[in-house]
């Protein structure tokens, strides 16, 4: 195939995005679409909206999606090429433009492949559709008689391609479309393919911006450049809300190439003709601030003291069965437990950067945001423009795993811009990306639950005290320079999430809930509060799994078949641990395994999850240091259930990343703070995983084709430190119930055993 | 400002910079290769790396006038998508990225490690790529791909 054409990056690269043209709307394109006129906001009824057939057979989609580095743009990809029968490698994916594509939702929550694949896939089945008949007036033959392979209709005898009936054409086809975002309902009258006929959706089709990302010809947000393009850099306050009082511009005068220090509200920042300069000119700059409004916490028992003991502004029940109270009176043994989650970062690899130009009223953004049509609106809001002056072209960026500084740092670039009337690159240096990206925060999880003489569990209350998330979204909630710049959030923020709290069980007495607590903070500081992978769902599972464990240790049972007890009425979580056990060799007996008098004791434990309705069977196998209390998982074993899957060897890549992640966020992970300010500012203060620890992996797809396809980027972080907080319990019998698993953890609860 | 001659990807290259300005930016700016990027300016991740001479290098925190009459490598003097040297080769068949952003440190530290052991063992390659952070976990793709390109078995 004539990939080199096709490949989207490589098109870029071609049609110039490298040096890229500040034309407000330009006509010119190299794709099918370009006929059409753009406009603000594209409409969905339109079929023409969502794909193009060029005159070489090339299927141009415009999805409202973006590639995170999940390989969605391949999947997705894969879902049109199946629904309208032409290869693969013809269908193009084109880099979200909010003139252009139609707005299906944040790419967030795993929920690409599960809400925009359907859209795309009905939206190329009308297309199919309207083809097919346009084929049976051609070839002078009932649509029944028809058949598609490669783009080329045939009635058996005639063919004519796809590019012979459409290409370069508009389909002019009003399609049926309700709801919006990702709960938009496509063309549903239209009959798409049976799964049992799939060619290209279940193949392992090899991700299409690969090979340019392995060369450096790959455009990353970071590698836009525009003619006449300035560099700025932030200059952050304490807090969101404290003032510069004064600022020296003489200790940044004399920098080459400096051009101005811009100051708005609690924005600061400064824009240099060089990239070197601006950093230089940040470093430099001799600003006093005034005294914070809002002090940061002391630390996490203050944090922790706030998550008890505050009200909650509702308690999120997920399931409430019987009576757990009067349950646990009977019980003829309780256990109760509280765990505690700490606030963790994102730690992107490449810090935010955007660039703008908002020289005049019409305004356009290069950035690798999650929210490209959320992070238009903010701008226009602060800028008090209409939205359809906002332009915002979407880069892939660094993997962002969440919202965080990729969608603030666009208002960065556009509010430095219009200071100084030319377009702006800003990028965040190490330590604003660390200490003002929005965290993952703390949670406070309490478990109370009892059992019958038999030790069967009769009562399971389960609270996850958990933060509002607020930052990072948009839409009511305000990016970062909008509040330095005065405006004040709407909305309040939704919740953690709600999942992972023993909902996978089925108990006789059974409650569930998860009490949202005020962030007395409001988001002042730079502890601020975002959607970090699965959110809330590491801690809750964490904490239930943790239980689950310590009972069935506690009854001398094997903690698999005690957990098979409880998931009667729930075949797939029963289904993804036994295939997850069989894959590990799994060897029943109860935990802990018998005591060694090894230096490095091994253990192995296991853990069940369901985010987004993706499930996931984990077991870890560790090795515990029982000198030094340093923990290594030397092998993590995980079986999925995400439906049907699209691309095989594109989600085994994510599950992969999500494991390794996920023991990174365990054992080592731990955003540190006092009450001057964030003091995890770079990799030494917050240090990740590295190679020499990376575990062993292996990993069983369990493949449902029968049912919708689901995500895949988050569900498998969930049941990871849980399955290894288990297997350090059956390696060296302690039980930690505060992440990370740093080795004094383990060693104070060794010296207490 | 100081004008620095250094020959980059094989071709003398002057660029008129403040010589105390880390290579990186000399590179991407000056000279517009995008291979190497800015991860953190402190030597920590390992996402600028280049070659200098023979050895990996970040070039986030060496100063460009270091480079002056010395010989610079960076990803894009491996090869293109048209012609693939055999690590990026590696990297595509094993599927070795995620974002992708910290593979130009990944391919050019596995670079200077096959130039000076063209087998090494596992052991061998975590431990050269220790210094290079990867936020998205691919390591076990990546361990691959540097298996592969050394022609061992993967």
């Amino acid at each position: 195939m004539k990939t080199t054409e096709l490949n989207r990056r490589q098109f870029l690269k071609t049609t110039g995005a490298l040096i890229v043209a500040f034309n407000f709307f330009p006509t010119s394109s190299a794709s099918a679409q370009s006929m059409v006129e753009p406009v603000a906001d594209v409409d969905p009824k339109e079929l023409d909206s969502w794909l193009a057939i060029a005159p070489d057979g090339t299927v141009t989609v415009h999805s409202g999606k973006v590639d995170l580095g999940t390989g969605v743009e391949t999947a997705l990809a894969q879902i049109v090429a199946e629904e309208l029968d032409v290869p693969f490698n013809q269908v193009h994916m084109v880099s979200l433009d909010t003139a252009k594509a139609i707005d299906q939702g944040i790419t967030a929550g795993s929920r690409t492949i599960e809400r925009a694949g359907p859209q795309l896939r009905q939206a190329a089945a009308a297309a199919r559709q309207e083809l097919l008949k346009l084929a049976a007036e051609r070839l002078g033959s009932p649509v029944e008689r028809l058949s598609v392979a490669n783009g080329v209709v045939s009635d058996g005898a005639k063919k004519v391609s796809y590019a012979q009936l459409l290409g370069g054409k508009r389909f002019n086809k009003q399609i049926t479309v309700t709801e919006s975002g990702w709960n938009m309902k496509v063309a549903p009258e239209v009959r798409a393919k049976n799964f049992r006929d799939y060619k290209v959706v279940g193949t392992s089709q090899k991700r299409v911006e690969l090979p340019p990302k392995m060369t450096g010809e790959f455009v990353y947000a970071h590698d836009v450049r525009v003619p006449g393009m300035l560099h700025g850099r932030v200059v952050r306050p304490p807090t969101i809300t404290s003032k510069p009082a004064s600022v020296d511009e003489s200790t940044v005068k004399n920098i080459p190439g400096f051009i101005k220090v811009v100051q708005e509200g609690s924005f600061l920042g400064v824009v240099c003709q060089t990239e070197w300069s601006a950093i230089k000119a940040a470093k430099a700059l001799k600003v006093t601030w005034s005294e914070p409004p809002t002090k940061m916490p002391s630390g996490p028992d203050e944090v922790f003291t706030i998550l008890k003991n505050t009200k909650s502004l509702r308690d999120q029940v997920t399931v409430n069965r019987g009576n757990p109270d009067a349950a646990l009176g009977k019980a003829s043994k309780t256990y109760e437990a509280t765990y505690r989650w700490p606030f963790q970062m994102h730690g992107m690899m490449g810090p935010s950067c955007a660039v703008a130009d908002a020289s005049n009223d019409r305004v356009t953004i290069y950035s690798g945001t999650q929210g490209s049509f959320e992070t238009r609106t903010s701008v226009a809001e602060m800028l008090k423009l209409p939205e359809k002056n906002v332009r915002l072209l979407w880069r892939e960026g660094s993997g962002s795993y969440g919202r965080l500084g990729a969608d603030d740092v666009s208002e960065d670039a556009v509010l430095l811009s219009r200071a100084v009337g030319k377009p702006v690159r800003v990028q965040w240096m190490r330590a604003d990306e660390h200490g003002w990206e929005p965290k993952g925060p703390a949670q406070l999880d309490i478990i109370r639950a009892g059992v019958d003489a038999d030790g069967k569990i009769i009562a399971w209350d389960f609270a996850d005290r958990g933060f509002p998330l607020t930052a990072a979204y948009g839409r009511g909630l305000r990016l970062l320079a909008s509040r330095q710049i005065g405006m004040k959030p709407t909305a309040d923020g939704n919740s953690n999430g709600t999942q992972g709290g023993g909902e996978m069980y089925t108990f006789e007495n059974q409650k569930c809930a998860a009490p949202l607590i005020p962030w007395v903070q409001a988001d002042e500081t730079p502890l601020r509060t975002g959607y970090l992978r699965a959110p809330g769902d590491i801690a809750r599972c964490f904490a239930s799994e943790s239980l689950m464990d310590e009972i069935a240790a506690d009854q001398k049972m094997d903690p698999v078949q005690f957990r098979m007890r409880y998931l009667g009425e729930n075949k797939r979580g029963a289904d993804a641990l036994t295939a997850v056990v069989k894959q590990a060799a799994w060897q029943e007996r109860p935990s802990p395994a018998p005591a060694s008098s090894e230096a490095k004791a091994t253990g192995r434990g296991v853990a069940i999850s369901n985010r987004a309705n993706t499930i996931c069977g984990a077991v870890a196998e560790v090795e515990v240091d029982k000198t030094s209390g340093k923990v290594l998982v030397k092998r993590f074993v995980l079986s999925h259930d995400c439906g049907l899957v699209i691309n095989p060897d594109g989600l085994k890549n994510q599950i992969e990343g999500n494991i390794i992640q996920g023991v990174s966020r365990a054992l080592l992970e731990e955003v540190k703070y006092d009450s001057s300010g964030i003091t995890s500012l770079d990799w030494t203060t917050y240090p990740v995983i590295r190679f020499p620890d990376i575990p062993e992996i292996d990993i069983v797809l369990i493949n449902r084709p029968e049912m919708p396809a689901l995500g895949g980027g988050e569900p498998s972080s969930a049941p990871i430190a849980a399955a290894i907080a288990n297997a350090i319990f059956d390696a060296v019998g302690v039980r930690l119930r505060e992440a990370p698993f740093m080795p004094e953890r383990v060693l104070a609860g060794l010296k207490k055993a | 400002m100081a004008k620095i001659l250094f020959r980059v990807n094989g071709k003398n290259q002057t660029v008129d910079v403040e010589p105390d300005m880390p290579l990186l930016y000399a590179l991407r700016n000056d000279l517009k290769l995008n291979g190497p990027k800015f991860g953190c300016g402190l030597s920590q991740c390992g996402a600028c790396t280049v070659i200098l001479d023979d050895n990996a290098i970040r070039s986030c925190v060496t100063p460009v006038s270091a480079v002056q009459n010395k010989s610079v490598t960076t990803l894009e003097g491996l090869g293109s998508t048209k012609n693939m040297h055999k690590i990026q080769q590696a990297f595509v068949d094993e599927q070795a990225a995620q974002c992708g952003y910290c593979i130009n440190g990944m391919i050019m530290s596995t670079k200077a490690l096959l130039d000076k052991n063209p087998k090494p063992t596992d052991s061998q390659i975590r431990e050269a790529l220790a210094g290079n952070l990867c936020r998205c976990g691919t390591h076990i793709r990546i361990l691959r791909a540097v298996k592969r390109a050394s022609g061992q078995l993967v």
